[in-house]
């Protein structure tokens, strides 16, 4: 696991929630993890392609995605399968926008796909080739998870090959 | 919660605002905040080419416009209006804020670029700047009321 990667995740997140809910929040848990991703809640996921590779799952309880929501809209939210998926989608957004940003402007190139959104019973698939790290952040609307899985696809003296970020 | 001084039009009507995001969320969120600035909100747009039909509708002051959405994308939704209304006061609004990003939405015609989550006193500053840029004079959105205070 390449913590030079991990990183800019780590300090995006940190740093979307704490502004986006306006309120300080806080790293309580931090675990490698090397078996198939087992969900907690509502996922996101975020695949990366290009210098690196990998995906970011942004994981989160159906609660704690109505109490969010109420905070980004600014008025209560009712609870709706809308509501939470809305709202699983903007943070990852907010959080893989803001990593990349950094990254890139690192010097690295790759695409990312959209977020694609769990809900169902059915599992994520885990990769088995990647550990990942999983990260547990309390928040004042509740923990939200994020599971990051990055490694080099190329040595960075090679990415001149790789097309550009789109 | 910070107070911000009024951004008004010359003519001191409120500033019209059209918010272009796929998100409800970040377009709720932006509308709360130009409600904070004084400004009206003209109208809404989920993607870029409602963006364009919006624009050529309601014709606001300012547009609030997000970069990765469905349909068609934010700066190829600036070009088409710029290229329409040479005018046109476009400000960024997007969580990817890397340099070649903003630098291509700046080429096609945009004003100014703001990162998510947005900062309401950030938004405030780049909105002064944006309609401090007065191309013709009368009727034109360029005259600010009050000052940011904490």
């Amino acid at each position: 696991m390449r913590m030079e990667l991990i990183q800019p995740f780590i300090n995006a997140a940190d740093a979307v929630f704490a502004e986006s809910l306006q309120a300080p929040t806080k790293i309580v848990d931090v675990e490698m993890d090397e078996d198939a991703y087992r969900r907690k809640g509502v996922a996101a996921l975020i695949l990366i392609k290009g210098d690196i590779e990998g995906r970011v799952i942004l994981d989160l309880s159906p609660e704690v995605a109505v109490k969010v929501a109420s905070v980004l809209a600014g008025t209560e939210m009712e609870a709706s399968e809308q509501v939470v998926r809305e709202t699983v989608c903007e943070l990852a957004n907010m959080v893989i926008g803001n990593s990349v940003t950094l990254l890139n402007d690192q010097g690295f190139h790759f695409k990312v796909f959209p977020p694609e959104v769990h809900m169902n019973e059915a599992g994520l698939a885990g990769s088995a080739d990647t550990e990942a790290l999983v990260i547990c952040i309390e928040t004042p609307c509740g923990e939200i998870f994020l599971n990051i899985a990055m490694r080099y696809l190329h040595r960075r003296a090679e990415r001149s090959a790789v097309p550009a970020l789109d | 919660m910070k107070q911000f001084g009024a951004l008004l039009r010359k003519d001191n009507q409120p500033v019209r605002y059209l918010v272009v995001d796929d998100s409800v969320f970040a377009r709720k969120n932006l509308i709360k905040m130009i409600e904070m600035f004084g400004g009206e909100l003209a109208g809404e747009a989920g993607d870029g080419l409602t963006a364009i039909a919006e624009y050529n509708r309601i014709k606001p002051d300012i547009v609030l416009m997000d970069i990765t959405m469905p349909q068609m994308e934010g700066i190829e939704s600036v070009e088409r209006i710029v290229r329409q209304h040479a005018d046109a006061r476009i400000v960024m609004v997007s969580s990817v804020g890397y340099q070649e990003n903003i630098l291509a939405a700046l080429q096609k015609g945009a004003k100014h670029f703001v990162q998510k989550p947005v900062k309401p006193e950030v938004l405030y500053e780049i909105l002064r700047y944006v309609l401090s840029d007065d191309p013709n004079g009368a009727g034109a959105p360029v005259a600010l009321a009050g000052e940011s205070r904490s």
